[in-house]
């Protein structure tokens, strides 16, 4: 992480403030000021230079959210939809952990490494949208009885890409199971734990207990 | 500095035309997997982006004169899933198994494998043991490279700044062609590899007629091995030819560097070793 830091400071830049729009125009905007086909009134083409309100559908609504054009969406849900979405969480910001998995159109994908703007007009889900009021999925159930968490923070991106196995292919071996988690990290150790869990998710699933 | 921008084109001739006038060093983001991890390590400066992941145009897998076409944007996830691929592009579906995990093969397309360039990417072997070729595509036309020419090098291309990769052909398979690929990494999932092996060949009265192969992680990035063609072609596949076959490759056609991961000469070793047992499995048939 410092090691990190000392680079991006000996280059003068971050991925943080690179994603942001490079902070140049950010205070000065205003949502008019997104260059949309404004230079190019024939063309659909979109063009962002400035925060720009789009609408994103998260959890089966529709949320408007204020992005920059490198905002990921990660950053959109976690900071700039109202209520915030914290469920999905942020650890490396490259790919490694899976803590940010969220499902777009039914597929388990890293947040942090998409940009909100690719996603307007798909359907996201998250963790906030697995249970149903106070009834848990068949698959947070199962983590609960299976004591699929410790300190919980890996928790929802598992869930997530368990999620998107089993509704696919709610007869997933082993096997299958293993490979479709082996994009998200436990630092607690509860693997087996997990893979019991959405193993037993997975019988309830057939079973036909939603 | 004016702010980078972000442009996202709603179809390929959007795409062209912005690619046409923009900046040179404006870049275009398929997936993100390799750019984005680029961003956050700083190893890229705030650019213009034109981000193609919107262009259906450019996704899909279809029959071209009975080998295949797919668009730059077809992903891992969609190679796994299209029959079409699995009948005729067997090893490169192999090799999109092993890329990442789920998550990363839901986004990693094929065009952003070949646009990095990386040594370690998994497909460019593929693809160049396969006779690949690569659509380039601008607003003026378009021109079609093979993948040996298109992979100019570390991290290098001979895209020109206003095109971008429309799709890649892989011709019809020869009659009779036997196929393997292997990646050694450290471990399944994730892992970035360390050396990838990727062989075609045809075989006809006990004797090599054709031998086509490419090696990732040994040179600078994806390579054919041209030496294992001049030993093997003509000559029954007896185990003393493939042991030179797979010597003379490591030690003629790898051009290795140390890296964190690896030293130069354990690519080199690994290479001959991963080689020779491949060989041997493509010359018992299997
Ligand atoms: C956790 C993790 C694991 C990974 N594991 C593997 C692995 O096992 N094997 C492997 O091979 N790779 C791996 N990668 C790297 C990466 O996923 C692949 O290289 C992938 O194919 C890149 O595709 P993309 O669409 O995400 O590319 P992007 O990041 O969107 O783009 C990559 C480059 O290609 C250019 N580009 C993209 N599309 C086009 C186009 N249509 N025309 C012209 N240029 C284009 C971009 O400008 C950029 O320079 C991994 C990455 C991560 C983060
Ligand atoms: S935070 Fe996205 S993969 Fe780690
Ligand atoms: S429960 Fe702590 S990281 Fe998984």
């Amino acid at each position: 992480m410092t090691e990190r830091r000392v680079e991006e400071e000996r280059r003068g830049f971050s991925r943080r403030a690179f994603l942001q729009g490079a902070g140049g125009v950010a205070a000065a905007s205003s949502l008019t000021e997104a260059v949309h086909a404004a230079q190019d009134p024939a063309s659909e083409v979109q063009r962002m230079r400035g925060p720009e309100e789009v609408e994103l559908r998260v959890n089966g609504g529709t949320l408007p959210a204020t992005v920059e054009p490198r905002t990921t969406l990660l950053d959109a849900l976690r900071h700039r939809v109202d209520p915030p979405l914290t469920g999905t969480k942020l650890v490396c910001g490259e790919g490694a952990c899976g803590a940010c998995t969220v499902l777009v159109d039914g597929r388990p994908m890293y947040a942090c490494m998409l940009l909100a703007a690719d996603v307007v007009g798909r359907e996201i889900r998250t963790v906030e949208g697995l249970a149903d009021g106070d009834g848990l999925s068949p698959v947070q159930e199962a983590f609960c009885e299976k004591d699929g968490l410790m300190c919980g923070f890996c928790t929802p991106g598992f869930l997530m890409s368990a999620t998107g196995l089993l509704e696919r292919k709610p007869d997933a071996d082993a096997e299958e199971v293993r490979r479709a988690l082996s994009g998200n990290f436990c630092r607690c150790g509860t693997q087996p734990h997990i893979f019991e869990a959405v193993a037993e998710a997975g019988r309830r699933l057939r079973e036909g207990g939603r | 500095m004016s702010a980078p921008r972000v442009t996202v084109p709603r179809s390929l001739d959007e795409a062209l035309a912005a690619l046409a006038g923009a900046a040179p060093e404006t870049l275009l983001l398929a997936g993100g997997t390799d750019l984005m991890v680029e961003f956050e390590s700083g190893r890229t400066a705030p650019r213009d982006v034109v981000s193609l992941w919107r262009l259906d145009e450019l996704r899909g897998v279809r029959d071209e004169g009975g080998g295949l076409r797919m668009g730059a944007l077809t992903t891992c996830a969609d190679l796994l899933g299209s029959d079409l691929a699995r009948a005729r592009a067997d090893v490169l579906v192999d090799a999109a198994a092993e890329v990442g995990a789920v998550q990363i093969q839901n986004r990693a397309t094929v065009g952003g494998n070949l646009g990095t360039a990386s040594p370690a990417a998994d497909l460019n072997p593929v693809l160049l043991a396969l006779g690949a070729t690569v659509r380039l595509r601008s607003a003026s036309g378009s021109r079609d490279l093979p993948v040996e020419e298109f992979l100019t090098g570390y991290r290098a291309t001979a895209r020109r700044p206003d095109e971008l990769i429309e799709s890649i052909a892989i011709p019809a398979r020869p009659a009779g062609e036997r196929r393997r690929f292997r990646k050694v990494g450290t471990r399944r999932a994730q892992s970035i590899s360390k050396v990838v092996v990727a062989l075609a060949a045809t075989l006809a009265d006990g004797r090599f007629t054709a031998v086509r192969a490419a090696a990732g992680s040994v040179a600078p990035t994806a390579v054919l091995l041209p030496s294992l063609a001049a030993e093997l072609v003509g000559q029954p596949p007896d185990e003393a030819r493939l042991d030179a076959a797979a010597r003379r490759a490591a030690r003629d056609d790898a051009a290795p560097i140390d890296d964190v991961r690896s030293t130069a000469a354990y690519r080199r070793l690994v290479l001959q070793r991963v080689l020779r047992t491949e060989l041997g499995a493509l010359a018992a048939g299997a």
